[in-house]
């Protein structure tokens, strides 16, 4: 393939910069990567021809540092810089100093991203190009009765906004007129207590929005094309979760519509490359310009499994002056494509990143059909300095539905074990019936987070048969004969008991709350298959259970399913074909050992963080009084006096993060009075 | 192996009435057991879990690996013996496996009488010791008792088979490197206190269990002294001044945790000598031997049925299957270990007898373990048979049983009266396991033959004083004769006297069987030296 570009530099780390790095192999151009020093080991580096350190682990300190990437870039005679998204991908004066420098920036021209990166002035482009903004007043005239009118135009709900605002402050839904001006009075009450300024802009109220947004091309020919549209509109805080394409229930003429619009955007400001532009789309067709972003998306390849184009190519082509590859007319739509991301956080804490090693990393298959970009292997970190994602899982197939029941089996073959992961999460995200039905709305995880939330369930009933049998069965897979008998009586793990059905109350912890049941051995067939009769305190269950590789053949009371489950630390992930369901066993509780006066006792429990130090140093304490507080696993563990005495020396404070096992505190008793 | 084909119909009347009458008798049996399983009482129990404690069988559950089958001995042990309710005898004892070795475990039962040493419990405990010692178990004691039961002292303390053969018995255990543990869950008093002194290795509960010569009670009367229990011998003493105790726990489970390490670091593993194939179930259910056992005692069944239901892929090879036909002998595998079976099929000859100990020879020299199916009235008896010298050769077999050193199973699957309970392998000949069906009845001999001699004799000397007795004076002496033997016969009587280790239902036999074969292969099979056979 010719092309103007020989060697390339990703100023990039992660998962796309192996992205980019692969389609410039296909294409035969030289990579070349940075990386700062905690990514001495990654991926990217491994995977690019050359590789410079260019800082420490910090992003500010490296992967920031613009001028000193060039530096590399003009050193290694690069002919051109792909910025990949986030980091300098839409900075301006990167952009420039590239240019300066006579490298190739594979972006948009500076303008174009200098356009796009205030959003008030990127509205007032795109009104004057007659792109559709959501309808509002954004103007001087701050007369009470003037916005009302103005409101009243745009139709309930409207939205009140402080111009300075920020954070929800100042703001103010208004449902209907009668409650527009105590409304209004109270927004500006807000703004000018928090900002000082009570300008009030006035906009109309989306309720039930979806986020669509149009992937745009263009070249340095004037020409340019849309590549359909992605659906993003589930999202939590912002963060999109998972993202489709086409978007569900778009009609052909409505995709047209929203294309040659995102398109009209791009020309008003002299588009060149990749770029997307984002629409809120109301149930009943209207669509409204958000923002366009300037660079390639995350989410940009569930775009190219429904066209079949590889957006990278198309980039380094255009960026090297071709002309798009294809027009519009050559550019069809096939099948259906989702992405889910894969983070380190757990959704169970605010979905809180989770650091760690990743000690076990088995992505599902790859095929035509399921794609997996990853920029991490096994046994790399997942460090607090960076973006947390492992990987976005990709999958294709004809249609949705298909689509859509490849995508959770995938994450239910997605096996990563050292860090808490949101798999579970996307999970139950994508069996989710509102989900399978399309039912998108941007509020769509707040509507049904107490499906999505494993936290948040509260029928565990039905689950209790399938954990124990579960559990159960686990049990019975670590058999371990010692000896010389093949199959020894006493390896049957069948619990026999002389003359009576021995019944073990088996407890755990499921869904974070604590479940015991009465579990009795009816039988073990061939295959190790268990039969069990499980009790709960509302029913008895007949249940049949089998471990096959990494799946649980499950018969409760005749009912038979199969469920993938995966296990971390000790913790499993039953992925049932409606929810992901976490389970563990409880351990008995050992007591606490006081003998070693100093530090009995004061060892956190397992990996955690310290929430509260309750005492003073050296305050006398009762015996039994709460020294400390740990929160690990969800519980709050409290440490305790043995003795009267004193704590001499607190090893950690609020808020730090403790390793299992890590003494926590040093405790002088009083000397014995006897 | 040729597989036994069975000729049983489980169609007939017959059989469902033979099951019915069976099925009953297990029921009860069941229903007995239950009741055990509650040891002291609901409030009894409460009381001990208030003190945060764990039930002595939850004890057990815990200190077991999980999943591991529990082979629990001499459940009935004490039951209707005392006037006092003293189910299991105030101890639980039993098999299980513990970090992967197969551990005797002695548990007393605080909530019956304070796990208080009645004689039936002295005995529970000895014998659980003894197979410990005659299958190197190591034993793991769960002490939590008062001690020896003061108002029968003189049963309990004084003679060879009391109290202080326990201590005996561990010295000499740890002497031949059976594992001596000792977890003190509660009080440990006067004697029970070298329990954990006498150990290898001993763990106590903190706050909670106590180990002295003589109790607070008992110093404040000798001394005048007076000191709480915790002081005087808790685990704080005991761990931190006076070493009597090793590991200091902070509560049941931990203790039990702390047993289980104990354990796993013995450095222990089962020997291999023996030929050991894959394990084949029967080809036949063994609840079909519910159907097996006539409802009428007296009634002859094909004990090769009951064999069909017990070893592994029913394959059993009959020695000397023409000869001697009483008595069946053969080889087969339970669990894929090897065994010689010997099961009564009528009654014992003189050809039966030579076979029998011929067949018990063979096994000797072969190191192959032997079950024993008792279903015996006894020898033949006659002019024909004794001067046929019958005697001599029951000898002969009860000289092999008695030599034999492989190890012997016995199960007593109907009666066992009189020199054939010899013959068969009963307690005095020291089968490592001996366990009752609960059809199964043992005496010296059936109680209408003693009624039967016993009226004859009676009927003698009446004659001999010219006095009439008529059919009815007899009967009416002979029937309190028949119902003793019936009563003293029956297996609840004899396992409550530890005649026996159990009484099990008949379709567990097999499992039973295996969990004892399995047991028996960690000591080594010795070389068999046999008596004088009179030819």
């Amino acid at each position: 393939m010719k092309t103007g570009i020989k060697k390339l530099l990703i100023a990039n780390r992660g998962e796309i910069c192996c992205r980019i790095i692969k389609t410039a192999k296909k294409m035969g151009i030289a990579t070349v990567a940075v990386y700062s020093d905690a990514d001495k080991n990654a991926l990217h580096v491994k995977m690019a021809d050359e590789a410079v350190n260019i800082g420490a682990a910090p992003s500010r300190e490296s992967y920031l540092l613009g001028d000193k990437i060039i530096a590399v870039a003009k050193a290694l005679r690069v002919d051109a810089i792909h910025p990949g998204y986030g980091f300098l991908s839409e900075n301006a004066a990167f952009c420039r100093k590239c240019k300066e420098n006579g490298i190739i920036f594979v972006g948009p021209p500076v303008k174009a991203i200098e356009a796009m990166g205030s959003k008030s002035a990127a509205k007032q482009i795109m009104q004057e190009a007659g792109v559709p903004l959501v309808p509002g007043y954004h103007g001087e005239n701050q007369s009470p009765d003037f916005l009302k009118q103005q409101a009243d135009e745009m139709g309930y709900p409207v939205l009140l906004k402080a111009a300075a605002g920020g954070g929800g402050k100042g703001m103010r839904q208004v449902h209907s007129e009668e409650e527009f001006f105590d409304a209004l009075d109270a927004a500006k009450r807000e703004a000018m207590s928090g900002f000082n300024d009570d300008i009030m802009l006035v906009e109309k109220y989306l309720t039930q929005p979806r986020h669509v947004e149009i992937q745009v091309f263009c070249d340095q020919h004037k020409n340019g094309v849309y590549l359909f549209e992605r659906d993003c509109s589930v999202q939590r805080r912002h963060q999109k979760v998972i993202e489709e394409a086409p978007a569900p229930g778009i009609t052909a003429e409505l995709r047209q519509q929203m294309g040659e619009a995102g398109l009209k955007a791009a020309k008003a400001i002299d588009y060149e490359g990749a770029g997307t532009v984002e629409f809120l789309l109301e149930p009943n067709g209207e669509f409204f310009f958000m923002e366009m972003n300037t660079r390639l998306q995350v989410e940009h390849p569930v775009t190219e499994m429904i066209t079949q184009e590889d957006l990278v190519e198309w980039q380094l082509r255009v960026a090297s002056g071709e002309v798009i590859p294809k027009t519009q007319q050559q550019l069809t739509l096939k099948g259906h494509a989702f992405e889910a991301r894969v983070y380190a956080e757990d959704p169970d804490n605010e979905f809180l990143p989770s650091t760690g090693k990743l000690r076990l990393l088995k992505p599902p298959l790859e095929s035509e059909n399921v794609r997996v970009d990853t920029g991490v292997l096994q046994g790399d970190e997942v460090s607090v300095f960076y973006d947390p994602m492992i990987a976005k899982l990709i999958v294709w197939d004809e249609n949705r539905e298909k689509a859509l029941a490849r995508m959770s089996k995938a994450l239910a073959e997605y096996h990563v074990e050292g860090v808490r992961t949101n798999i579970d999460f996307l999970y139950n995200l994508a069996t989710h019936p509102a989900f399978q039905n399309a039912n998108l709305t941007t509020n769509f995880i707040e509507e049904h987070q107490d499906h999505l939330f494993v936290s948040r369930q509260h029928d565990l009933e039905p689950m209790l048969p399938v954990v124990s049998t579960y559990l159960m069965l686990k049990r019975h897979s670590k058999l371990q004969n010692k000896g010389v008998e093949l199959q020894s009586p006493w390896q049957a793990g069948n619990n026999w008991r002389m003359n009576e059905v021995h019944e073990e109350i088996l407890s755990f912890v499921i869904q974070n709350v604590e479940a015991s049941v009465t579990v009795s051995i009816v039988g073990k067939l061939e295959n190790n298959e268990l039969q069990l009769l499980v009790q709960t305190s509302e029913n008895e269950y007949s249940c049949q259970g089998q471990l096959v590789e990494n799946s649980l053949l499950v018969n409760i009371n005749g009912h038979r399913s199969k469920m993938t489950v995966v296990e971390h630390e000790q913790e499993y992930s039953l992925f049932t074909p409606e929810h992901a369901i976490k389970c563990r066993l409880l351990t008995p509780d050992l007591g606490i050992d006081d003998s070693d006066e100093h530090h009995a006792g004061f060892v956190a429990p397992m990996n955690g963080t310290v929430v509260g130090l309750m005492v003073e140093l050296n305050q006398s304490v009762k015996k039994g009084q709460t020294l400390m507080i740990m929160e690990a696993m969800k519980m709050e563990h409290a440490l305790k006096a043995p003795k009267d005495g004193v704590v001499t020396e607190f090893y950690y404070q609020s808020g730090d993060l403790v390793d299992g096992g890590a003494a926590l505190l040093n405790f002088e008793a009083n000397a014995a009075e006897d | 192996m040729p597989q036994i084909a069975s000729k049983l119909n489980s169609k007939s009347q017959e059989f469902s009435d033979n099951a019915d009458h069976m099925r009953l008798q297990v029921n009860d049996l069941k229903k007995v057991v239950e009741q055990i399983k509650d040891g002291g009482g609901e409030k009894s129990n409460q009381r001990h879990l208030a003190r945060g404690k764990l039930l002595p069988r939850e004890r057990i559950n815990h200190l077991l690996d999980e999943g591991s089958p529990f082979l629990e001995l001499s459940q009935l042990a004490a039951w209707n013996v005392y006037e006092d309710y003293v189910p299991a005898a105030g101890v639980i004892a039993g098999i299980g496996r513990v970090s992967g070795i197969e551990c005797m475990i002695v548990a007393n039962d605080a909530t019956v009488k304070g796990g208080s040493y009645y004689p039936l419990t002295v005995k529970k405990h000895l014998r659980a010791q003894t197979i410990a010692q005659q299958n190197h178990l190591p034993c793991i004691y769960l002490v939590d008792s008062g001690g020896a039961n003061l108002p029968r002292q003189d049963d309990v303390f004084p003679d060879k088979e009391h109290f202080g053969r326990i201590f005996f018995n561990q010295a000499n255990m740890s002497a031949q490197n059976i594992p001596q543990i000792a977890v003190v869950m509660g009080s440990c008093t006067a004697g029970g206190a070298y329990v954990p002194a006498m150990a290898d290795e001993s763990i106590i509960v903190k706050e909670q269990g106590t180990i002295f010569l003589g109790g607070p009670p008992l110093v404040k009367a000798a001394t005048g002294e007076v000191v709480s229990a915790e002081e005087l011998g808790g685990g704080d003493v005991h761990c931190r001044t006076s070493g009597v105790v090793d590991h200091l726990a902070n509560n049941d489970h931990h203790a039990l945790k702390i047993a289980r390490d104990a354990v796993a670091r013995l450095n222990r593993i089962k020997p291999t000598y023996i030929d050991i194939k894959e394990t084949v179930e029967p080809a036949y259910p063994a609840e079909e031997i519910y159907g097996i056992i006539p409802k009428d005692a007296r009634k002859q069944f094909d004990v090769r049925e009951v064999i069909a239901r017990i070893v592994d892929g029913s394959e059993f090879d009959e020695f000397k299957a023409l000869f001697g036909t009483t008595l069946v002998c053969g080889f087969a595998r339970i669990f894929g270990i090897p065994v010689g079976i010997v099961a009564n099929n009528g009654i014992l000859f003189s050809e039966s007898a030579q076979k029998g100990a011929h067949f018990i020879e063979l096994c000797s020299q072969r190191k192959i373990p032997l079950i024993f199916l008792q279903n015996i009235t006894g020898f033949m008896v006659g002019k024909q048979y004794e001067s046929g010298g019958i005697a001599k050769h029951g000898a002969k077999m009860v000289t092999a049983v008695a030599c034999a050193q492989v190890p012997k199973f016995t199960i007593l699957i109907g009666g066992s009266f009189g020199a054939g309970n010899y013959g068969m392998c009963g307690r005095a000949y020291d089968p490592r396991f001996m366990f009752m069906w609960p059809n199964a009845r043992i005496s010296v001999m059936g109680g209408e033959q003693a009624a039967g001699v016993l009226a004859q004799v009676k009927r003698d000397q009446k004659e001999r004083q010219g006095e009439s007795w008529s059919e009815q004076q007899e009967a009416d002496f002979k029937q309190p004769i028949i119902d003793t033997y019936e009563h003293q016969g029956h297996p609840y009587y004899a396992s409550a006297r530890l005649w026996d280790d159990g009484v099990i239902d008949p379709a567990d036999t097999r499992f039973v069987l295996g969990l004892c074969l399995s047991t028996s292969l960690n000591k080594p099979i010795e070389e068999t030296r046999f008596g004088v056979f009179r030819m």
